[in-house]
């Protein structure tokens, strides 16, 4: 059983929903990641997505992009965040990391290359924005050969039929995108995140995360109470902008603040839950 | 070589190992829609006679096909052949697809249109078939090709668009071509994407291709008629490649017609500041399809440089990176110098303002030309006029605009 696997299953068993945090690596500077993960873990991640900067993210919201080029600004490479990992393992062997980004840094490297790195620093599992199940071929069996998970996204507009193909080629979790838009977009809408999980749950043999749009404990609390992780992303990277002209101390203070709000939201969720 | 080029691009958009779909998820179902829709359509006579009198009445099709006497005379080789798709309305090839979307956009029931541009000449084409239609229209824009095309900013305006300066990124065609993915992966319901070049993902530079092979099918009766005889050679820029693959798609199978595609050497393919990457850059995968694209070891997209801001990006369409390597098209470099050299000579010479596009044709017909013999004949695809490029060009001579 993969860590991620694992974790859910524990959290299963407790009657908790992950949560999983975003940070793009080395945004904003290199030696800040490593720490911002420790520190999320400590604030209750469950998890933890990384994301790897790429050139082009044309799916990324503007706080995304932004962290991408600070990150980009210290030419931060596939190479460099998987060093990332590497620390990263040496004081915490349990807390799943899931690499996020785009295909071509990962192409550039070679997949079987990328996937026998990525499984020897310790990365769990790989979502790969712009690579739909349709074009896995060669890449998906070096994932999986390393016993890396392959999580795909799901979104409002995907049909039934793609379901399956999502079912039957991915693994650990499937993420799904919680409106149509880009990372950090608008306020979601509950009823309709409501509507598509009944039919989500009836086909995917796995658990289901639910990110894009959850910005305060609120929204968290509404979507812990419907899939089995909530992923924080922009709420989190814009404190990093905001506090930058003041120090990485503040940006830990600001993050760790803003991580509590959401665990202790989604505690509160799954309390509800319990009673019920 | 026998290679059936009307077998490619496979169901999937592949041609070979290039094309693809490489999208964000929230757009597949939108992909797949419209393939089934181009696909159910462009075979029937009554989407193809629509097309066939827009083309006509609107468009202003056939172009003629233009002997550049006084200029072959001058160059002293080859006969050279002008398509002159600046003669097309709105002053490019560009409008030859969007009239084409735009009837797959009304057909869909989309009420908006996006599109990216870069020269402006796509996004003043995509302007005028929303007004045309009363659609809303949106263009994104890289900031630096705000400034350096205003004339076509301008039109976009008076046409009703609404013009997105892009400030992300490198402030050029790459980065609007990411604004508006991500515009539509917001707004997929009602709105349509008409990409204007031969890229991204499929069906896209099938579709983009098909609309512009409109050129290639004219060109080629045409110098059966002039010439009695088929060209020696083919000449075309090569941004993201959709008015090259539409002169050169008719003639891929006649295997004695040489075909070149000029890629932007920007400040000299050495200098790495240039915009070439079937010349010097490698396969990967951006904006939704696998091909060249210009960028550094780790995978990350390289800045581009060309003093013309419609040949300004990193990749190419893919089925010209398939045509690279099967050999059938040859893929060659002008620099900027000699790209302004081409634009002057073609304005002295014939009359004829080029656009700096495709000056880069006209450069490298000037070298190609006097290697040639006087009975050997060379059609250039002048894909726009330069207009729009009265800015750049009056700094560089010191006129006074």
């Amino acid at each position: 059983m993969s860590r991620i696997q694992t974790k859910f299953s524990e959290l299963k068993a407790a009657g908790k929903t992950a949560l999983v945090p975003y940070v793009t690596a080395g945004d904003p500077m290199p030696n800040a990641t490593v720490e911002l993960m420790h520190l999320m873990v400590e604030k209750g991640a469950d998890m933890i997505e990384l994301g790897v900067p790429f050139s082009d993210p044309m799916a990324d919201g503007p706080v995304i992009q932004k962290a991408v080029e600070r990150a980009l600004e210290h030419h931060i490479s596939l190479d460099d965040v998987l060093e990332f990992v590497r620390v990263f393992r040496e004081k915490d062997v349990t807390t799943p990391i899931i690499l996020m980004g785009y295909l071509n840094p990962i192409e550039a490297m070679g997949f079987e290359a990328f996937a026998n790195a990525a499984s020897s620093v310790g990365v769990d599992g790989v979502l790969t924005v712009d690579m739909p199940p349709e074009e896995s071929q060669g890449y998906l069996p070096a994932l999986d050969a390393c016993g890396l998970d392959r999580i795909f996204l799901v979104s409002p507009t995907t049909p039934a039929q793609r379901l399956q193909a999502v079912n039957a080629k991915g693994s650990g979790f499937v993420y799904y995108v919680s409106l149509k838009g880009v990372t950090g977009s608008k306020q979601l809408d509950v009823a309709s995140v409501t509507e598509h999980m009944g039919a989500l749950q009836k086909t995917m043999q796995m658990p289901i995360g639910i990110g894009f749009g959850i910005r305060d404990g609120e929204s968290a609390f509404e979507m812990a109470k419907l899939g089995d992780a909530v992923i924080i992303g922009s709420a989190l990277v814009s404190l990093i902008e905001a506090n930058e002209s003041k120090g990485l101390y503040d940006i830990y203070l600001a993050i760790g603040e803003k991580m509590t709000e959401f665990r202790s939201a989604i505690d509160r969720a799954d309390a509800l839950t319990a009673q019920e | 070589m026998t290679v059936d080029f009307s077998k490619f691009p496979d169901e999937h958009g592949h041609f070979g190992p290039y094309g693809g779909i490489f999208a964000p998820e929230t757009l597949m179902a939108a992909l797949e829609q419209l393939n089934q829709e181009y696909e159910s359509v462009k075979n029937s006579p009554e989407f193809l006679d629509e097309l066939a009198q827009d083309l006509r009445d609107y468009v202003g099709r056939p172009t003629p096909l233009y002997l550049a006497k006084r200029w072959s005379e001058e160059l002293g080789g080859a006969k050279i052949y002008l398509k002159r798709e600046d003669l097309n309305h709105t002053g490019a090839h560009k409008v030859n697809n969007t009239i084409g979307q735009a009837l797959l956009a009304k057909r869909l029931g989309k009420t908006r249109i996006i599109a990216e541009t870069g020269a402006g000449q796509h996004g003043v084409a995509s302007a005028t078939v929303a007004a045309r239609l009363g659609l809303e229209c949106v263009v994104y824009m890289g900031a630096d090709d705000v400034v350096r095309q205003a004339p076509n900013v301008a039109r976009m305006k008076m046409l009703g668009a609404t013009v997105v300066s892009v400030e992300s990124g490198s402030r050029t065609l790459k980065d609007a071509l990411n604004e508006a993915m991500r515009d539509w992966v917001t707004n997929v319901d009602d709105t349509f994407y008409i990409i204007g070049t031969v890229a991204g993902p499929h069906p896209y530079p099938a579709m983009v291709r098909d609309f512009q092979a409109v050129i290639g099918r004219e060109a080629r009766e045409q110098i059966l008629e002039k010439e009695g005889k088929l060209p020696d050679a083919l000449i075309a820029c090569v941004g993201g490649g959709s008015n090259a693959i539409g002169l050169f798609h008719k003639f891929l199978p006649d295997e004695s017609v040489q075909i070149y595609g000029v890629e932007p050497a920007g400040h000299g393919l050495e200098t790495g500041e240039h915009a070439a990457p079937l010349c010097k850059g490698k396969p990967g995968v951006l904006h939704g399809n696998r091909t060249y694209l210009m960028q550094d070891e780790h995978g990350q997209i390289l800045g581009t440089h060309s003093i013309s801001a419609g040949l300004d990006y990193p990749g190419v369409g893919p089925e010209h990176s398939w045509l690279k390597d099967i050999g059938r098209v040859n893929y060659v470099a002008i620099d900027d110098e000699e790209a302004l050299q081409g634009f002057r000579d073609l304005t002295r010479f014939e009359g004829i303002i080029p656009a700096l596009e495709s000056s880069h044709a006209i450069a490298y017909a000037t070298k190609l030309a006097p290697t040639m013999s006087k009975d050997q004949v060379i059609i250039v695809n002048l894909s726009g006029r330069g207009d729009k490029d009265m800015n750049t060009i009056c700094q560089i001579e010191g006129i006074e605009f």
